[in-house]
């Protein structure tokens, strides 16, 4: 008798959960932003290399510091050696 | 005592697989429900009249239209615009329309725009996203070729310079030499 109660609620609650889920994926809440949204993206304060040489004294300071010369856009090691 | 452990065991199995089916429908339910609405190759085009388009529209019934969906901010819209100028040029008088509606939510980016490269085709703009919202496009340019019974017979995403053109090209000419609908 217990089980035959159970089963039913067990069920509604599970598939109160699987809609809470969906509308979760679903809802407006979530960040999606449209290609014609796009606007602010694409200014040019957002592109974090917009500043060469910025970039270039960045790069100098930290493989320096970690010894890691080439390691991000050159090839070869990053031992520092080339 | 074994035949009840299995009997148990069979039940839940059977509790289980009711519960993983009905996950799946409820999945599939939301996801038919979340489904966008959008105009792809072989739907009808949205009606331009009635899209509330800023701007003055040309006549379009009856004419092969090339909807152009562009962005002050877009780089590749910038790169099309002299290619659809020579389209507008070489197909007019064969019944090429080219129409390029801006998304631009700021005005003065818009008019900036249009002032310096100053278009020899119809430009309007969507203020409040209604159309692009409505046809719900995929990338930024997209083209859209419309055949003279109003149906979307090409689409093109993003611009990728003489490649489009040539594919372009080809896709209009074909529509050209359609027969134009009985009225």
């Amino acid at each position: 008798m217990k089980n035959s109660l159970l089963r039913p609620v067990a069920i509604a609650l599970t598939g109160l959960l699987c809609l809470l889920a969906c509308s979760g994926c679903t809802s407006s809440n979530l960040a999606r932003v449209k290609p014609w949204e796009r606007t602010a993206l694409a200014d040019y304060t957002m592109n974090p290399g917009r500043d060469p040489l910025a970039t270039t004294a960045a790069e100098h300071v930290y493989f320096s510091r970690e010894a890691s010369a080439g390691g991000r856009a050159v090839g070869g090691s990053g031992c520092g050696c080339n | 005592m074994a035949a009840a452990r299995n009997d148990i065991l069979k039940a839940g199995a059977g509790n289980r697989r009711d519960y993983i089916t009905f996950a799946l429908f409820v999945l599939f339910l939301g996801l038919v429900v979340s489904a966008p609405a959008e105009t792809r190759v072989g739907d009808a085009f949205p009606a331009l009249e009635s899209a509330g388009l800023e701007g003055r529209l040309p006549e379009t019934a009856g004419r092969v239209v090339l909807v152009d969906f562009w962005a002050s901010w877009c780089a590749p819209c910038r790169v099309s615009f002299p290619h659809y100028a020579k389209l507008h040029a070489d197909c007019t008088s064969r019944g090429l329309v080219v129409v390029a509606i801006s998304v631009d939510e700021d005005p003065a980016a818009y008019a900036a725009f249009v002032k310096k490269l100053n278009p020899p085709f119809a430009v309007l703009r969507d203020r409040d996203h209604t159309l692009v919202r409505q046809v719900d496009v995929p990338a930024m340019p997209t083209c859209f070729l419309i055949a003279r019974d109003g149906h979307v017979r090409a689409l093109y995403q993003g611009f990728h310079g003489n490649e489009t053109d040539r594919a372009l090209r080809e896709e209009i000419e074909k529509l050209l030499a359609a027969s134009p609908p009985s009225p």
